[in-house]
């Protein structure tokens, strides 16, 4: 595995009953970059993200073959260890979840899967975390307040700063903003950015322009196959395919 | 249409406005708290305390609840979080079979099965000497009849769920246990209470059944083993010599008046749990 | 931590699946003793004959006076609560749709009264009756359990209609039609199977209940033959003879509650084939 490739999948194949979801995918997602998987709803792009934290286990109709390599570790042989190769990647999907408790102990509640109890701790890390995610000065004074009173766009930054809290290498991200006002939407973006530093962000999105705004490398997807990969400026200025040109024309929508 | 509509939505203040009048020549002669509190049943010389009853009504309504809330809960989480969706085709039709079962034949049941179980091997192993017919056999025979209903809704609450949010809390390495300990408890908490206390407001009414297996012996129990009475009981027990006594006719509407207000507090309790947490 | 979460779960574990065998166990042994009891007492002449001596003694004779009178007793207040149900469920739904507070206040009106126990509608039916002058009767029976079932009736046929999409309702508008028409042609045929539902469900009810009947329909030995008359039926039936000291008339108690089970069962079985499910109590999160 290259020294910049943060997951490498190998022959990944997805299958529904009678139905294959995802044919033969091979990909790398390479380190501290944002990679973005494109391709109109229904290319199976949510699949591919539910594959690399093994979240298909939850639905039992899906049969997954293949390798996905997370640290030259095959994810989906892993067995009792999933639970913490899981945090290792953290997931925002597209309408903010928060749990059902109050905003403090939604970022606490990962803080103690990783084995942190100490009260101490705990605070100072909640407060970094909710700064991390931009949220900090709108909540600082309502933390214990039920999380599902912020707005969408305060929750699924929450979402956000939830899924570091567990300190995650890679942040898997399900059209993480499809849910927000334009507003909220920016400022997603712009914590992406920022975050590319210290973590590999895969997201996954069909709105062609929020992929040329912040991707480094694409995948382009189309009925469950990998149709092109490459870096930003390939995939939109020189596209190889023709499916792939046609797409960012906006032929598919 | 309206008509119909209008005489339905009548019904319950048509209820409650003829059984208070029905009870109002007991109500007006005597203290409420008396009727309440009191222990003394003695219809025949004027002396009507319905504390045995309702004291009698909470133990077995309770104790049903004690026995039916674990077993509604473990196997809501069992069906919805770890089998396969064919164990929960398996159990809805057993649901629905259990819930149709009517009463009288549980209480059928109860004498035929439960009754004897309790003298013959439960009352011996703790040493108690007992008909079987007492507090424990009403108490297991409504729990059975309650499990459906409460089990039903709680299955629903936890199918209700979004699976997302399981996902989000496996992604940051929770368990599945500790998923389902953690975030899916706590989301389908005031699920379970209203479930609960529909369970319970069905329970306090139920009559055939209890009445068939739980003594009938107007007296405060002091053990489940006991023999005891309830207030639909008494109720079931007593219309055919209720006109011959003076105000007795308007001692049982007053305990159907009970009834009617225990029930609609409950229903209205849960239903408003209910849609508060429907708001978020 | 986690190795104590994983032993807390297995233990868990087990008792769930205990649970959940538990209920099915305790369903088989319900049916089981039901028909053991039932099929010993069961004979042709059980149920081809009313009791011939007296239905607290014995001298041979069967329940036919309880099967005919609760399949009238039940087969009536289920059509009457039908007649009086279906109305308003098209009510709230096609004529209160825009409405939606007051339609979700009829409904929780209506979950209110299903909560209420059987037994207080038999008070009041025989209160009223006794201010009416009414002696039990057939008739009195069927419209206390008409007012018994009506709630159970009308929400399991209002959960169906609310599902029926609104622009079905505004493509029959644009046909021309008037309201009432869209009402009762289009709603009705989209959701047969679904008030096929409510009715089985509202008819179990209704055969199975005894507290309702006791102080209202009374008990008898003969068939049923008039409005006026007492009705015998299979939860009494059950009830009064159990209590018997005499062998004979206690098997006709197992008789009746092997054919009341039976009922349920083809209803149920029936119910569950042809419609959905009736959800008493949503809750969106």
């Amino acid at each position: 595995m290259d020294i910049d490739t943060k997951i490498q999948i190998q022959n990944l194949n997805v299958f529904a009953k009678d139905q294959q979801i995802l044919k033969n995918i091979n990909i790398s997602i390479p380190k501290n970059k944002i990679t973005v998987i494109l391709g109109p709803s229904g290319c199976g792009k949510t699949t591919l993200l539910k594959c690399m934290n093994r979240l298909t286990d939850l639905y039992p109709e899906l049969k997954v073959t293949g390798n996905i390599f997370i640290n030259n570790q095959d994810i989906l042989q892993a067995g009792e260890d999933i639970n913490n190769l899981r945090q290792k990647m953290g997931l925002l999907s597209q309408r903010p979840y928060p749990l059902p408790m109050n905003i403090y102990n939604n970022i606490a509640y990962g803080l103690k899967l990783t084995g942190i109890h100490k009260r101490r701790e705990l605070n100072r890390k909640v407060v970094s975390y909710l700064q991390l995610a931009a949220l900090w000065d709108e909540v600082k004074g309502r933390l214990r307040e039920p999380a599902s009173r912020l707005s969408i766009g305060q929750q699924q930054r929450l979402c956000l700063a939830r899924g570091l809290a567990v300190n995650p290498e890679i942040i898997l991200a399900d059209e993480p903003t499809s849910a927000l006002d334009p507003i909220s939407s920016k400022s997603i973006e712009e914590q992406f950015i920022k975050l590319k530093q210290d973590y590999s962000i895969v997201l996954v999105t069909h709105i062609i322009r929020q992929a040329r705004r912040i991707a480094d490398h694409v995948i382009f997807m189309y009925l469950g196959e990998v149709i092109e990969e490459g870096p930003v400026s390939e995939i939109f200025d020189h596209p190889k395919m023709e499916k792939t040109k046609q797409y960012m024309s906006g032929a598919f929508n | 249409m309206l008509v119909s509509l209008l005489l339905v939505a009548a019904l319950p203040f048509l209820l409650f406005t003829g059984l208070y009048l029905k009870s109002f020549l007991l109500i007006h002669d005597y203290h409420l708290s008396d009727l309440l509190f009191s222990k003394e049943w003695k219809p025949a010389s004027g002396k009507f305390g319905f504390y045995p009853f309702i004291i009698g009504s909470i133990w077995v309504t309770l104790l049903a609840m004690v026995i039916s809330a674990p077993i509604c809960m473990l196997t809501a989480i069992y069906v919805t979080q770890y089998t396969k969706k064919t164990m929960l085709r398996i159990l809805h039709p057993a649901i629905d079979i259990l819930a149709g079962i009517p009463s009288v034949v549980y209480g059928l049941w109860g004498i035929l099965v439960i009754v004897p179980f309790i003298s013959k091997y439960l009352g011996p192993l703790f040493g108690v000497k007992t008909m079987g017919y007492s507090i424990l056999a009403a108490a297991l025979v409504l729990s059975i009849m309650i499990i459906p209903f409460i089990l039903n809704i709680i299955i629903e609450i936890f199918k209700s769920i979004p699976i997302e949010l399981k996902e989000a809390s496996l992604s940051l390495g929770a368990t599945q246990w500790e998923t389902i300990k953690h975030v899916l408890f706590k989301k389908a908490l005031p699920g379970i209470i209203a479930a609960h206390g529909f369970g319970l407001a069905r329970a306090f009414g139920e009559t055939m059944a209890v009445m068939m297996v739980v003594g009938n012996v107007v007296k405060l129990p002091h053990g489940v083993f006991d023999p005891g009475y309830t207030l639909p009981a008494l109720i079931a027990n007593n219309y055919g010599e209720m006109m011959s006594i003076p105000r007795y006719d308007a001692a049982l509407m007053f305990a159907a008046l009970i009834l009617l207000v225990v029930s609609f507090f409950f229903n209205l309790i849960m239903h408003f749990f209910i849609a508060r947490y429907n708001k978020y | 931590m986690k190795k104590a979460g994983k032993t807390e779960e297995k233990i868990f574990k087990v008792l769930m699946i205990v649970s959940t065998y538990f209920i099915f166990a305790v369903l088989a042994l319900i049916i089981y003793s039901i028909f053991e009891k039932g099929i010993r007492a069961m004979s042709w002449e059980m149920i081809t004959q009313p009791p011939s001596g007296g239905y607290y003694y014995g001298k041979g004779g069967g329940i036919l006076n309880a099967i005919l009178g609760s399949l009238t007793l039940a087969i009536g207040s289920t059509v009457l609560a039908f007649l009086l149900g279906l109305p308003v469920a098209l009510f709230i739904n096609v004529f209160l749709i825009r409405w939606k507070k007051l339609v979700s206040f009829i409904r929780f009106l209506l979950d209110l009264i299903w909560g209420i126990p059987s037994i207080v509608y038999g008070a009041f039916g025989f209160t009223v009756m006794v201010f009416l002058g009414i002696q039990t009767s057939l008739l009195a029976g069927i419209i206390t359990v008409t007012l018994f079932i009506l709630p159970i009736m009308i929400r399991s046929m209002d959960e169906i209609l609310r599902t029926v999409p609104i622009g079905l309702m505004e493509a029959s508008y644009s046909l021309g039609s008037n309201k009432s028409e869209t009402a009762f042609r289009i709603f009705t045929r989209q959701t047969v199977s679904g008030i096929v539902t409510a009715l089985l469900l509202s008819f179990g009810r209704a055969i199975g209940d005894a507290a309702s009947v006791l102080f209202t329909a009374g008990y008898t030995d003969n068939l049923p033959n008039s409005l006026m008359e007492p009705v015998a039926t299979l939860p009494l039936s059950i009830f009064f003879q159990l209590s018997s000291p005499v062998p004979a008339v206690q098997d006709r108690a197992y008789a009746s509650a092997l054919v009341l089970t039976l009922i349920i069962l083809v209803v149920s079985i029936f119910s569950r084939g042809v419609g959905r499910r009736y959800h008493k109590t949503k809750i969106n999160f």
